[in-house]
């Protein structure tokens, strides 16, 4: 077992500081992809499909080519010869349907906004002024939109070469459901439907891809997730050896699982500039963004739970059905999502028996993706609001019925009913916590008094588990290229500087300030004089970049290791050199000190000689100062967290509107490397939860046309609205590794709609109003409910 | 999401502006603040031949008080105008209760409220209180100036009684009879957007009693909507007597013409049609 994180000698580590580039990017300096050109540079724009699903009778582009400033333009037929298409396959989901997808559309269109042909010009307006010219023609075919009706008899087929509109099936089951449900003295049970939504990053998704034909090399820059996966799959789809490609992300505007997929207008633009040779920019604007970026959720969900007369949980049983759009993302596969919302459905509970079923379908809708908590959301609200449901028929306290139910690994560590492997958990411990943030008496009373006044208050509670930095176990093992280790590499400079580059991403979460305290402490020097590089394949190790909430449990650990050795370098190049044993000595601000904690020799100085006085050191001693450690975490697949969060909202009686009065979060990611940025993490999840829970969604009609934009019809949370987030911690170390820390991300937002539904619930029904399992709960569904009927 | 193609002109002088407009009739489009021309023609939903700029123009920049009444120039901003109507009484005192409304500051910084008029989108808050406060929309062509009452100068979505080779040059709206209460709400989801339904109204309350008023929704049909039978309904009756009140609402929902709404739907915006009267009679009733 590794040294227990509790003896670690830390100064840096848990400080809160904030992000290093907060500053230059307030100030405007920021380097996002729109703000690189370079020399040649020309300008990609596409034509993409107004409708669901079409036939493409005519794809004339004679007219396009010859527009003013138009350098080429190019269909499927064009690009093929450079660029092969790709289809996603993962041993994770068998049996899993997956049609091929390609850059641009041949000879058909699945969902509003596939990209159709492609137009580079001078300008990005004088390729838009070229679209116009395209003489396309097309026969509209039947499309499916609503997904329970993409399975009925006779449903138009997305693919008709895959004979179905089915993807995938999942199915788990544990212990005797059907017999626990016999049994139980209660069963709570209700259909959830849960809307798309999607992640809207500040910065839409951009590329900037430039070939050298001299060298046969592709230099892309690209606002993306996970630089090191988009150069493997560049390398693989343009058949060029990854030494010939290479990404870079410089600053990134918000990712949240947006920007971390194959998208067949990234694959066009790089498919253009290796055809043309010259640099050709593309930046999503808005519209592109809401209608072609993955979106996310999109299901519907039969959902029960029985309880014994005890108030014991027994057994959950889930039927879910989710539709996916057009095709199952490369390379992860749309159906981690159903996997997700699946897996961790009754998560923080100990149930007996369990049983799960769901349907995943195409539908000519744009694609879903991994979003920011990947199904835990929605498993979240399925059961937290059955959960609430319970307490409320039992006329308990839903915090006691948690408490009684909770489910907590011990130190041996312990499996959900649905199979996820769980320890190092805090439930009654986040609860505790929680309970002293809230004082939940005084605030029931509080909101007993509004009600008194005739205001409509409500109070909700959400328990949860979040799944957190994935180990190789999950795509490796499903034959999936997806790193999910991380390496960090140090070195020092001539005066003692640190120059760390990793493989991990920063796309505005602050990990490059938390590596920064971890490398700090690891070798012993201040942060100040650490530079870390990170997003660029060409001078960082290949790895796993940023997904799964895993930059400080896989990177820092990576981090830790690396400085560690590091500094072993640095004491051992010390002690031959002081004629002292390396044991002795220490290094702390820079300085190596000896048992007495006196300076000997300046860590700058010891670095003047590697690099230029090497041979002062005794012979048979050449220090290197300079690690690479490689770490891959062994054993547990995924990190598990846990937590809780509560909503506090009141209802406008006449117009059904939800206002968040206050939230809370209390969560457990073990060792926090930067308290103020894991908080913020927190903070900015609630708020896309919140998002979820009350303004944002993809609406399509039911023929599949996508009817939101823009974002005056797609309500992203505003600052106006939201309300003040008070986030508490408990920290319960990770044990399988030195730090400790955990992922920290997506726990915001994995509880926060739920939260929220269980508020606007608990308001409900005090004022004799009827329950809601629809997320997002818009004012006329709200007003509905509040008045017991249908929405008018 | 670039415009397409089109001539760029920023005449100084008046003059200049109607010249151009002359010439180039439906094909022309006028730029003042922007803030929903300029996402227009980015989207390329429109796709004028010629821009005139009249930002140059500097007379149209004045803001005139006369009495209780307000003139403002088509290049007064939406910020400018909640300047000046800031602790005002009269019709400043509705557009004071609107323009925090009108989107965001930084929205409100350059939009104008000519432009907003000149836009007419039906569930945008200036027209309505336009309408509500009998403004007159200066327009300005080649055969000389004539005011164009709010009432007549909307007519539908996107649709005003500007004929293309005229200019919105101002806005006046006239001074209220002394003691006039105002009431304005809107209901939207987040602070900012367009109303999902909102209503503009003024009323001269003798003694708790409704003298007079006048009820303006937006958002409800293509254009603003005069609520006039509700407000005949009120009329005559006491603030305080929830009799009236029931009885106005009922009214204003059976008198409403509702455009259809995928988002929200009729019967929703109904309903919502009661709860705003419901809260400007309250507004009425401490607002002096």
């Amino acid at each position: 077992m590794p040294a227990r994180s509790t003896e670690l000698p830390l100064q840096e580590i848990g400080r809160s500081r904030p992000r290093g580039r907060t500053r230059a990017l307030l100030a405007g300096h920021g380097r996002y992809l729109d703000d690189l050109d370079l020399p040649r540079q020309v300008h990609g724009a596409f034509l993409r499909s107004p409708v669901p699903a079409a036939r493409i009778d005519r794809l004339d582009v004679t007219a396009a080519r010859t527009a003013p400033g138009v350098v080429a333009v190019f269909t499927w037929d064009d690009l093929r010869a450079v660029c092969r298409p790709w289809r996603t396959v993962s041993a994770a989901f068998p049996g899993l349907q997956s049609p091929e997808q390609t850059p641009l559309a041949a000879g058909r269109v699945t969902a509003v906004g596939e990209p159709i042909a492609l137009v580079v010009a001078a300008s990005r307006a004088l390729a838009e002024d070229a679209i116009e010219l395209i003489d396309f023609a097309w026969t509209e075919q039947p499309a499916v939109g609503v997904a329970s009706e993409a399975l009925a008899p006779g449903a138009p087929l997305v693919h008709p070469e895959l004979g179905s509109n089915l993807a995938w099936q999942f199915d788990a089951a544990a212990g005797d459901v059907d017999a626990a449900f016999a049994a139980a003295a209660l069963v709570v049970e209700e259909r959830f439907v849960f809307g798309r939504h999607t992640g809207v990053p500040l910065e839409t998704r951009g590329i900037l891809a430039a070939f050298d034909r001299s060298e046969a090399r592709l230099t892309v820059w690209a606002s993306h997730q996970m630089p090191h996966q988009l150069q493997l799959h560049l390398a693989d789809l343009l058949d060029l050896p990854m030494s010939r490609v290479e990404v870079t992300a410089m600053d990134v505007g918000g990712g949240f699982g947006i920007k971390m997929h194959v998208y067949p207008d990234e694959i066009a633009i790089c498919a253009a500039a290796r055809l043309l040779a010259r640099p050709v920019k593309f930046v999503a604007d808005r519209l592109e963004s809401l209608t072609s970026d993955v979106h996310a959720r999109e299901h519907v969900i039969d959902a029960k739970l029985a309880v014994d007369g005890d108030g014991r949980l027994l057994a959950i049983d889930a039927k879910g059905l989710q539709g996916i759009g057009s095709h199952s993302v490369f390379p992860r596969s749309s159906t981690v999502e159903t996997l997700m919302a699946m897996r961790t459905l009754g998560a923080p509970y100990a149930l007996a028996a369990a049983r799960a079923h769901a349907d995943v379908v195409f539908q000519n809708k744009a694609m879903t993706g991994q979003y920011r908590s990947v199904g835990h959301p929605i498993a979240c609200a399925v059961t937290e609001a059955l959960v609430e449901r319970a307490a409320a028929l039992r006329g308990e306290d839903s915090l006691a019925l948690r408490r009684r139910n909770y489910l907590e690994p011990g130190d041996d560590g312990c499996r959900t009913a649905l199979g996820l492997e769980l320890f190092d958990f805090s439930h009654a411990a986040c609860l505790e916590r929680l309970e002293a943030m809230l004082d939940v008496a005084g605030l029931r009373a509080q909101i007993a008094a509004a009600r008194q006044r005739g205001e409509i208050q409500g109070l909700g509670f959400a328990a949860f588990v979040e799944m957190t930095a994935s180990g190789s176990e999950i795509y490796g093992k499903a034959g999936v290229p997806v790193s999910a280790a991380d390496t960090v590499q140090v070195a020092i400079e001539p005066d003692g500087s640190i120059k760390a580059s990793a493989s991990l991403s920063e796309i505005g979460q602050g990990i490059t300030e938390g590596l920064i305290q971890v490398l700090a402490d690891a070798v012993g020097v201040a942060p100040e004089r650490i530079a870390l590089e990170m997003g660029r394949t060409a001078s960082g190790p290949h790895g796993g970049g940023a997904w799964a909430s895993r930059g400080a449990a896989i990177g820092g650990e990576a981090a830790w290791q690396a400085g560690r050795a590091l500094r072993g370098q640095v004491l051992e190049a010390a002690g031959a050199l002081l004629q002292m044993p390396a044991d002795t000595l220490d290094l702390v601000a820079g300085w190596v000190v000896d048992a007495s904690g006196e300076r000997r020799i300046e860590v700058a100085e010891l670095a003047r000689m590697v690099h230029f006085r090497g041979h002062e050191f005794p012979a048979g001693t050449a220090p290197q100062f300079q690690v690479a450690h490689h770490h891959r975490r062994a054993g547990d697949p995924t990190i598990p967290t846990n937590g809780i969060q509560a909503a506090w909202v009141s209802i406008c009686r006449d117009t059904g509107l939800v206002r968040c009065l206050k939230h809370w979060v209390v969560h457990d990611c073990g060792r926090m490397l930067n308290p103020l940025l894991v908080t913020e993490q927190v903070r900015g999840g609630v708020v896309q939860g919140l998002g979820a829970a009350l303004f944002e969604h993809c609406r399509y009609d039911a023929q599949a046309n996508f009817l939101d934009g823009s974002l005056a019809d797609y309500l992203v949370p505003m600052a106006t609205e939201m309300p003040d987030i008070e986030v508490g911690h408990v920290e319960t170390a990770y044990r399988g590794s030195v730090l400790g820390a955990k992922g920290a991300g997506e726990a915001g937002t994995c509880a926060a709609s739920a939260a929220v539904l269980n508020a606007v619930n608990d308001a409900l029904r005090a004022a004799g109003g009827t329950s809601i399992a629809t997320l997002p709960l818009t004012p006329p569904l709200v007003l509905a409910a509040l008045e017991g009927g249908s929405s008018g | 999401m670039k415009p397409a193609p089109f001539a760029y002109t920023a005449p100084t002088e008046l003059e200049g502006a109607l010249a151009l407009l002359r010439e180039h009739g439906d094909e022309a489009a006028v730029l003042a603040g922007g803030q929903s021309l300029m996402p227009l023609l980015a989207l390329r939903m429109t796709a004028p031949k010629v821009l005139v700029d009249i930002n140059r123009i500097e007379p149209l920049r004045a803001v005139g008080h006369g009495g209780d009444g307000l003139r403002f120039g088509a290049l007064v901003r939406h910020a400018e105008a909640l300047r000046a109507v800031r602790d005002q009484v009269g019709p400043a005192h509705l557009l004071a209760q609107a323009l925090p409304h009108v989107a965001h500051q930084a929205i409100r910084h350059r939009g104008t409220v000519c432009g907003s008029l000149a836009l007419a989108d039906p569930a945008a808050e200036l027209p309505a209180c336009a309408v509500c406060l009998e403004a007159e929309i200066e327009l300005q062509g080649a055969s000389g100036r004539r005011f164009v009452p709010a009432d007549a100068f909307f007519e539908g979505v996107y649709a005003t009684a500007r004929s293309v080779d005229e200019l919105v040059v101002g806005v006046r709206f006239p001074a209220t009879a002394p003691g006039t209460r105002f009431g304005f709400v809107e209901v939207a989801r987040r602070h900012g957007d367009y109303a999902i339904l909102g209503l503009a109204s003024w009323a001269r309350v003798v003694d708790g009693e409704v003298a007079d008023c006048r009820l303006v929704y937006f958002g409800a049909d293509e254009r603003p909507s005069v609520a006039t039978r509700t407000a005949r309904t009120l009329r005559g009756g006491r603030l305080d007597d929830p009799a009236t009140r029931a009885r106005a609402k009922e009214c204003a929902l059976d008198e409403l013409t509702i455009a259809p709404d995928a988002t929200y739907g009729e019967g929703y915006k109904r309903r919502l049609a009661g709860a705003l009267l419901e809260r400007v009679v309250a507004q009425w009733g401490v607002a002096g």
